[in-house]
């Protein structure tokens, strides 16, 4: 009982679920899990299932996308207070990326499937849920643009 | 006027070139220094040739450069301007003349006017926070104001430094930015649009680093300087974060030729930007800022 009150707590602590009702949390606590990696361990492999999403607690982990013959190619960092992972929401659930732990992890994991069974007779807790999503991935989007442009490539004599 | 106003004045806006002094002829400076940063930039340091004395900048201010029977071009000072030994420069070799300025050596003279325009507002942000936003090469006419809050570190609040490069290969002032990063009262961050996984910091957009705070919105004043699109953003950024378009100073590049507004080449809707900038603050030009055409 204990460790489920820490893991709610914790939960409403995140910057992600700021100001969620009592009621949604209940339900999301009981797909919650702590969870922590070393550092240089993958958290999760491109094209693996996406079956859990995470709220990051402390350390940083690298979004990497494979290239065959060269290193990889870190396209984003996220830190403590970040979420990580968005796929499990979008069929066929696999991951689009590798995530990689640069220092030790701390995390909540969310158990995709158990969260997915839930909204799907819970819609208030799925609009929750996409509402507090969308605008995330909106942003990684823009930021992704925003690296695909080049901004700092070009410049004029000025500076 | 209101309070805000008064506050929160124009930049610290020098003279736009020294008086008695032909604005439009250059003064032969000698390279005293010259090292490469990156691999299209470096810095160099100059001394005027004559051996007199250097004239006083303001953080955010330029000079215009000539090589001698190239060209000139505009370039934001970039040393300490409580260091009256040389002038700095950092410079991006992105053009016929830049490119041969990389190829000059310690000893080769070249032509210098100013300084012009105006400076960041390091003054009358005093008793504030201080975010600076500098993206790419935009983090050279910031680092006159770091210099500056370092110098004066009691009279400010906290300071963030956000710092945007492509890659880690293009990190600017590398050494220096370790060690105000390892001081404790500067909050430094370091962010890269992408790299390999031998790199262990931040991968991302500069202007995600602004919600993380670490400062007052309701008493900041933010420095912002880089690419116009990551100033846009970055302002949407802070915006977002509650801090107030007249608390935000961003200095704009333009074609500046004269330095003095004669020529007419920077004009910037009615602004001259050599003259009246390149440090606006952000209200001021907001509406012109958001004309695509401009």
């Amino acid at each position: 009982m204990g460790e489920i009150e820490n893991l709610e707590r914790v939960l409403r602590e995140h910057p992600f679920f700021k100001g969620i009702d009592q009621k949604a949390c209940a339900t999301i606590v009981g797909c919650a899990a702590n969870e922590r990696f070393d550092a240089g361990e993958y958290i999760f492999r491109e094209g693996g299932a996406a079956d859990k999403f995470y709220l990051l607690r402390h350390g940083n982990v690298a979004l990497e996308v494979h290239v065959p013959g060269h290193d990889p190619i870190i396209v984003e960092t996220l830190q403590e207070g970040d979420v990580l992972g968005w796929s499990w929401m979008v069929p066929p659930y696999r991951w689009r990326a590798d995530a990689r732990a640069l220092y030790l992890v701390r995390a909540i994991s969310l158990d995709a499937k158990c969260l997915r069974e839930k909204y799907e007779s819970d819609h208030t807790l799925g609009l929750e849920l996409f509402k507090r999503f969308v605008p995330i991935i909106a942003r990684r989007v823009e930021a992704g643009r925003l690296q695909l442009i080049d901004m700092y490539g070009k410049s004029r004599d000025k500076k | 006027m209101s309070t805000a106003e008064l506050i929160f004045s124009e930049p610290s806006t020098t003279v736009a070139h020294p008086p008695g002094k032909e604005p439009m002829l250059p003064t032969p400076f000698r390279i005293s220094r010259i090292q490469r940063e990156i691999s299209d930039t470096f810095t160099v340091d100059l001394i005027p040739a004559s051996g007199g004395r250097l004239g006083r900048f303001a953080p955010g201010q330029f000079n215009m450069l000539y090589v001698f029977g190239v060209g000139e071009v505009p370039i934001s000072i970039s040393g300490d301007s409580g260091d009256g030994s040389c002038v700095t420069h950092t410079i991006r070799a992105v053009g016929s003349v830049t490119e041969v300025m990389m190829s000059l050596k310690r000893g080769d003279i070249v032509g210098l006017r100013g300084p012009f325009g105006s400076g960041w507002p390091v003054q009358q942000a005093q008793g504030s926070d201080i975010v600076l936003i500098g993206g790419g090469i935009g983090f050279s006419p910031l680092r006159p104001v770091i210099y500056y809050l370092v110098a004066h570190r009691e009279k400010y609040g906290n300071i963030c430094i956000y710092y945007g490069a492509r890659t880690p290969e293009d990190i600017l002032y590398r050494r220096e930015l370790e060690k105000w990063r390892s001081q404790f009262d500067l909050n430094v961050e370091v962010t890269v649009d992408r790299a390999t996984g031998k790199w262990a910091g931040r991968v991302g957009v500069v202007t995600r680093l602004i919600p993380r705070g670490g400062f007052d919105p309701f008493h900041t004043i933010a420095m912002v300087c880089g690419p116009e699109l990551m100033m846009r953003y970055a302002v949407q950024a802070l915006n977002e974060q509650e801090v107030t378009n007249e608390r935000i100073y961003i200095s704009m590049e333009r074609n500046m030729r004269c330095g003095v507004g004669f020529c007419g080449h920077c004009q910037y809707s009615s602004y001259f930007v050599c003259k009246d900038g390149p440090v606006f603050r952000f209200d001021r030009i907001k509406d012109i800022f958001e004309i695509r055409e401009l």
